[in-house]
């Protein structure tokens, strides 16, 4: 019996295995002869770490979810969103020289710019999944805006991720249903969990200097508003739940300026590679 | 009686004439290396002992989730990560696909799962050490998974039909979570002194464990001859124990690391591996219970589905609510 490392190379089902023909793989980002611009690649790194915080804070569920099959859904997300995060950094590390890894493990928490919303703690499920509702359908639409950018590659990255948030959003509204609908504890705790997160909604949809000068090659964050706020009016009323009248919270995330949870976030992510500078792994 | 209890799974001296016919098609099966299928009728025994197995296995996928899970958040490069994340996902869809050959002979999910958290299920003794370095990402995939697989593969000839096509479809992936094991073992091997080192130290650490991993010497392994007899099991343990250590022999000097085993060697007359005693007190003491981190990953798996009661029961209630409208409607 061959028990060579290489004796079952003709699997297809392994989630870990690297498809072949995936033409878009951050791998080949970052060798691509074509340069972002300064604007787009600050651009991307906003796209990139609102991606790879969230990923984080889903991958924390892994092995603590209700059930089996949410252990694999939600890490299924936070493995698509990691992989749009790599793709964004490996683009935007093109323009100064540098990896996704650079940026992911040797940037300084305020220079960063993700949103305060992925940053916030997981709390129980319906916590997770009324953020998860709330981002999903943000990328849902931001993402079927960018695939008509002027910078091919934020393009086709977003045609890519297009597709699988498609499914993450399906996720969070299936979810919003089951709890809104299900119990009264589950619709208690699913009100509770929207009025908590709603302040940090108003941020993603806060313009900045550097759209305007990435004209067509980005979405302008407040064009999105109406329709987000049409499409999860429409998802809350169908679960029996309401839209929260709280008051938006300021903040400053694309400034640099980030809710408390950012530094735990990363001093766990960083932990590691900055103990080892220069090492691969 | 005995054959009789077995048989039927009473106490009666005379088997039924359906019994009898069932217990000789069983035979024959068995016989011509044919499979047993769900609705085939079989011993209460064989029916028992593959139940333990089969949801032992899936217990050991999900236990198994933990030891790599304390390591997403702080892998130390993005690809690794994704790769990570992605093998962990593979576990728990091993874990549900297994729980479903388990259920095939009459028992369902929730009961094992409580027979889990009850502490009366056993799983992979292994998953109860801590996984303390990087380095031991690399170590569980080369090694754990290594021995899953040696131990593994003649599984997939075993004689009931759902199991052994599920272990097909394991061992697949099993492979490639060993190969990315081998790879970050690697890769540290080839890079710093304190990689080198973090690399030695796991491989130190889960050497003696993951060769524990194929259960006791044949001799103190009282179900094994039943389970060879019913061709669930093809080989002895110590079979496959040498066989294992003599890949692992091999693949560690392509490392340049060393196996922490001066008596290892290969015995040309008996034309088998040696290899040193193992502290078989040790893994009596951590299927007893008493290893390091047998509590944590218990109460870890106790405090998620009691912190997933509600959504379970929300998740249950709107289906029946959706049903009954269905029905109106």
């Amino acid at each position: 019996m061959d028990h060579s490392l290489d004796s079952y190379g003709d699997a297809t089902a392994s989630a870990t295995r690297v498809t072949p023909g995936n033409a878009l793989r951050p791998e080949d980002i970052a060798i691509q002869p074509e340069r972002p611009s300064q604007a787009v690649a600050r651009y991307a790194v906003r796209l990139g770490d609102d991606s790879l915080i969230l990923s984080h804070r889903l991958s924390e569920w892994v092995s603590r979810a209700p059930e089996l099959e949410e252990d694999v859904a939600l890490g299924n997300i936070a493995l698509d969103l990691l992989g749009h995060a790599r793709s964004f950094l490996s683009y935007a590390g093109l323009a100064w020289g540098k990896t996704e890894d650079d940026l992911a493990y040797f940037r300084e928490e305020e220079e960063f710019r993700s949103l305060h919303l992925v940053e916030q703690p997981n709390g129980h499920f319906g916590v997770t999944i009324a953020r998860q509702l709330m981002v999903s359908i943000y990328q849902d639409l931001l993402y079927a805006g960018l695939t008509g950018s002027t910078d091919n590659t934020l393009a086709a990255i977003s045609a890519k991720a297009s597709k699988e948030v498609a499914y993450h959003r399906d996720h969070a509204v299936q979810w919003t249903l089951r709890l809104g609908l299900g119990t009264e504890e589950s619709a208690r705790r699913m009100r509770h969990a929207l009025e908590i997160l709603w302040p940090y909604v108003n941020e993603l949809f806060l313009d900045e200097p550097l759209h305007d000068e990435l004209g067509d090659a980005g979405v302008r964050p407040s064009a999105l508003k109406a329709a987000w706020e049409r499409e999860i009016a429409a998802v809350l009323e169908e679960a029996g739940l309401e839209v929260p009248q709280t008051r938006a919270a300021l903040c400053k995330g694309r400034q640099g300026e980030h809710s408390e949870h950012l530094g735990y976030i990363l001093a766990e992510m960083q932990v590691l590679a900055r103990k080892h500078p220069g090492a691969t792994w | 009686m005995a054959a009789q209890n077995d048989a039927g799974g009473h106490l009666s001296a005379v088997p039924s004439p359906e019994e009898q016919a069932g217990l000789e098609r069983f035979n024959a099966l068995i016989a011509e290396d044919s499979r047993i299928e769900p609705r085939d009728w079989m011993p209460e025994a064989y029916r028992k002992t593959l139940t333990r197995q089969i949801s032992q296995h899936a217990h050991s996928e999900i236990i198994g989730m933990q030891p790599e899970a304390n390591w997403i958040t702080r892998a130390p490069s993005l690809k690794r990560k994704a790769i990570l994340i992605a093998k962990v996902q593979d576990e728990a869809g091993h874990g549900l696909y297994l729980y479903s050959a388990a259920e095939t002979l009459g028992t369902p999910r929730e009961v094992l799962n409580e027979q889990l958290l009850s502490g009366k299920a056993k799983y992979s003794s292994i998953f109860n050490y801590p996984a303390l370095s990087w380095a031991d990402m690399g170590a569980i995939g080369w090694l754990v998974d290594g021995a899953a697989i040696a131990n593994q593969v003649p599984l997939c000839r075993a004689s009931y039909g759902p199991y052994g096509r599920a272990m097909v479809r394991i061992c697949k992936e099993e492979s490639f979570h060993q190969r990315q094991g081998f790879e970050i073992l690697l890769e540290l091997a080839h890079g710093t002194e304190a990689q080198k080192r973090m690399a030695q130290d796991a491989i130190n650490r889960f050497y003696e464990p993951a060769l524990m991993m194929f259960g006791p010497p044949d001799g103190d392994s009282p179900n094994s001859q039943q389970s060879m007899e019913w061709k669930i099991k093809r080989f002895s343990n110590d079979e496959l124990r040498q066989r294992f250590v003599g890949m692992i022999a091999e693949q560690v000097k392509v490392l340049g690391l060393t196996l922490p085993d001066p008596e290892l060697r290969f015995d040309e007359e008996a034309g088998r591996w040696v290899h040193k005693d193992l502290d078989w007190d040790e893994f009596k003491a951590v299927i007893a219970g008493n290893g390091p981190c047998n509590a944590q990953r218990l109460e870890r798996r106790r405090e998620a589905h009691e912190n997933g009661a509600w959504v379970r029961e929300a998740a249950a209630a709107y289906a029946a609510k959706k049903a009954q409208k269905a029905q109106v409607a």
